[in-house]
């Protein structure tokens, strides 16, 4: 709230009175935000801890304060938390490596192609999430363009599959979540005053050291926000788990859904959902402060 | 690499340099030497070439023929990162992630000199702003920031100090003294500056020696006093303060001066100042260095009758008079008023005179207005 009082101030020398006009321009968001996040966030809260009915009805839960439903559901679900941290880490690296370059040669070696590339990076969006994730599914599949070349090379043996794998799970997220990864690359490369570039060379910096020392560092936010938008929603994912993957390649994502929509076990599901949002924020929390861009958030 | 900035040093020999775009010459068989130790002057109208130049020496842009030398050795081809040249920017370039202290440092420490706190403190005592070691340059004033880049530069002792426009971005008071630092740490230092700029006083107040650039090619080059007495073209006598050309023809020699023939009268000119190619001349007089008497005066020296005045501008240390002569010419005459005699009035008759070695002959053939504020303004 500090740029808030800041703004307020900026505002009263402009005026010489107290200004709510920051507060008042707040409002809108804050009543969207209360309604349907916070309202909703309490109600999941409340439901963590319920316990099945006397009744015995399918469905039906009392609230018991049964912190209990936390250590369950972790217990039965270890597993596919790590899994889902562990796929979201790869994924993440995985765009980073391709983005990187990508967004590097936007900025800097497009020229007059800048708008289009930029615009082909988008345009994966353009279609639904769920149909790139199947067509992925066709791409690996046994009559795709990918199989037959890495079988020919001796990459992979004759018998081998790429569908139904951890790694079509962690290709597929990394497919779909590529541009929230190159975007902010992009847009924080694209700042880059290249006289700044010009000046490090011109002050005995060879092109490597150039990178190191300045194109990378100015990059960072961008890398910050690349990986967290990308890491984020990879974490929760469920959709590639479950197109592309097989019974052992669950994450914790499916476990929720299975819980919430077959199981209707909605205490562990709404557990589950908590120890995820706990989980992403002291990782994030800890990201940030390691990567020393507090300020940039 | 380490001793990039000692291993050559010398004059700077540009040698019929030219870059070539798509469909133009930015700068056109250039050829240059700067002496070691200088602070030379790149004057020039905005897009003649000074930038491209200064890029070309500093290896951000390669040239398309011709050599660049600093004493005997041969940069052309070398990295920026290897030559002994460092630049200050046009926008200063600072590192914004880095702080004043590690901008200055950058440039010992990519030549890998551990022990840089004592450098860098000498640095920043140079250009006095040793408070602001531990500050981020967008916290930074405009000319503070363009201090710090000079500190950067100048740190590495570098054989060349290229500086672009420094002071452009600066109001004209900040200008003015930072123009008197710039010189003084120049002295200080003994590196060689080569400064370019579009503004003439600038040029001619900080250099010992000023090129004027047109259209990629040095048009003329010399000491200041030399360029502003002694005008080789009509580019350079109307770039470089404001000057009379009235047209004439030389109709006699006598001795050390041509006599010329403008409109009747009669006047002379030394023939070292005169760079006419035939008895078609234009003939030039600074405004300031014209008297302006009533008509029935009597004065020696080159004198032209005939003039009347239509406008007197007073401006406190001088009086501008603009005086129609009979060919209906104006000529801009500036009178200091340190002789006590209140200045001519509007229509007042007048006549002009002048001492013969303050004049100059230009080739008559040339374009009168070349170079005049109207041109360059274009
Ligand atoms: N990369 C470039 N491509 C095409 N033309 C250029 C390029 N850089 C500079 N020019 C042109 O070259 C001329 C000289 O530019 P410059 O050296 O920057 O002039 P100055 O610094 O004297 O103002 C200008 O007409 C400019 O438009
Ligand atoms: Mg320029």
């Amino acid at each position: 709230m500090a740029f808030l009082q800041a703004a307020a101030k900026r505002a009263n020398s402009f005026t010489g009175k107290p200004s709510r006009l920051p507060y008042l321009l707040l409002l809108p968001g804050l009543a969207f935000l209360s309604i349907f996040f916070i309202l909703p966030i309490l109600n999941l809260a409340a439901t963590s801890t319920q316990s099945p009915a006397a009744s015995g009805e399918i469905g039906s839960y009392v609230q018991t304060f049964q912190f209990s439903n936390y250590v369950n559901a972790f217990l039965e679900s270890r597993e596919q938390f790590a899994r889902s941290f562990i796929y979201a880490t790869l994924a993440t690296l995985l765009a980073l490596a391709i983005s990187y370059p990508l967004a590097y040669a936007i900025a800097f070696k497009s020229g007059r192609w800048k708008n289009l590339l930029v615009v082909l990076v988008v345009a994966p969006f353009f279609t639904s999430f769920l149909l790139r994730t199947i067509a992925w599914k066709q791409i690996l599949g046994e009559n795709g363009p990918v199989v037959g070349p890495l079988r020919a090379l001796h990459l992979i043996g004759p018998q081998t599959t790429l569908t139904a794998s951890a790694f079509a799970v962690v290709t597929g997220m990394t497919y779909n979540f590529l541009p929230f990864m190159t975007l902010p690359l992009y847009a924080s490369l694209d700042r880059i005053d290249p006289r700044t570039l010009e000046a490090a060379g011109d002050l005995y910096a060879n092109g490597f050291t150039t990178f190191r020392k300045v194109t990378f560092p100015l990059s960072l936010p961008g890398v910050v926000a690349g990986t967290l938008l990308t890491f984020i929603p990879a974490a929760g994912d469920y959709v590639n788990a479950a197109i592309l993957g097989n019974p052992s390649t669950k994450m914790v994502g499916n476990v929720i859904d299975s819980r919430f929509f077959r199981i209707v076990d909605y205490p562990t599901a709404a557990a589950l959902s908590f120890m995820l949002m706990a989980a992403i924020l002291i990782l994030i929390t800890v990201y940030i402060r390691r990567s020393g861009t507090e300020e940039l958030i | 690499m380490a001793d990039a900035s000692t291993s050559s040093r010398g004059d700077l020999k540009l040698t019929r340099i030219t870059k070539s775009y798509s469909d133009f010459n930015a700068v056109d068989d250039l050829s240059l030497t700067i002496k070691e130790g200088s602070f030379f002057a790149l004057l020039g109208p905005s897009g003649c070439g000074k930038t491209t130049t200064l890029r070309m020496i500093a290896g951000l842009e390669e040239p398309t023929a011709g050599s660049i030398h600093i004493g005997t050795t041969d940069i052309t081809t070398m990295k920026p990162y290897q030559r002994p040249v460092n630049t200050v920017f046009q926008n200063y370039a600072l590192f914004p992630h880095l702080s004043i202290y590690e901008n200055i440092a950058f440039g010992l420490r990519r030549r890998g000199i551990k022990d840089v706190k004592s450098a860098v403190d000498k640095a920043l005592d140079l250009v006095e702003l040793p408070h602001l070691a531990d500050r981020k340059p967008n916290q930074l004033s405009g000319g503070q920031q363009q201090r710090i880049a000079l500190a950067r530069a100048i740190i590495n002792r570098p054989a060349l100090l290229l500086l672009d426009e420094p002071l452009g971005a600066l109001d004209l008071k900040l200008r003015r003294q930072m123009q008197i630092e710039l010189k003084w740490i120049q002295k200080e230092v003994g590196l060689t500056f080569v400064h370019v700029t579009h503004d003439q006083e600038e040029a001619m107040t900080m250099a010992d020696t000023v090129a004027l650039m047109h259209d990629g090619k040095i048009e003329q080059m010399g000491s200041p006093a030399d360029l502003y007495d002694n005008p080789k073209s009509v580019f350079v006598a109307n770039f470089l303060g404001q000057s009379n050309l009235i047209d004439g023809k030389i109709v006699d020699s006598d001795g050390d001066n041509f006599v010329v023939d403008l409109f009747g009268q009669k006047v002379s000119v030394l023939k070292s100042r005169s760079s006419a190619k035939d008895a078609s001349v234009l003939f030039g007089i600074r405004p300031e260095k014209l008297r302006i008497q009533p008509s029935d005066a009597d004065k020696p020296g080159n004198v032209l009758t005939g003039g009347r005045i239509v406008d007197v501008s007073y401006i406190g240390v001088s009086t501008q008079y603009q005086v129609e002569m009979p060919w209906g010419q104006e000529i801009m005459v500036f009178e200091q008023n340190d002789d006590g005699i209140p200045p001519l009035a509007k229509g007042d008759g007048v006549r002009l005179s002048w001492e013969p070695i303050f004049s100059f002959a230009l080739d008559g053939h040339e374009d009168a207005t070349a170079g005049s504020e109207v041109e360059v303004s274009e």
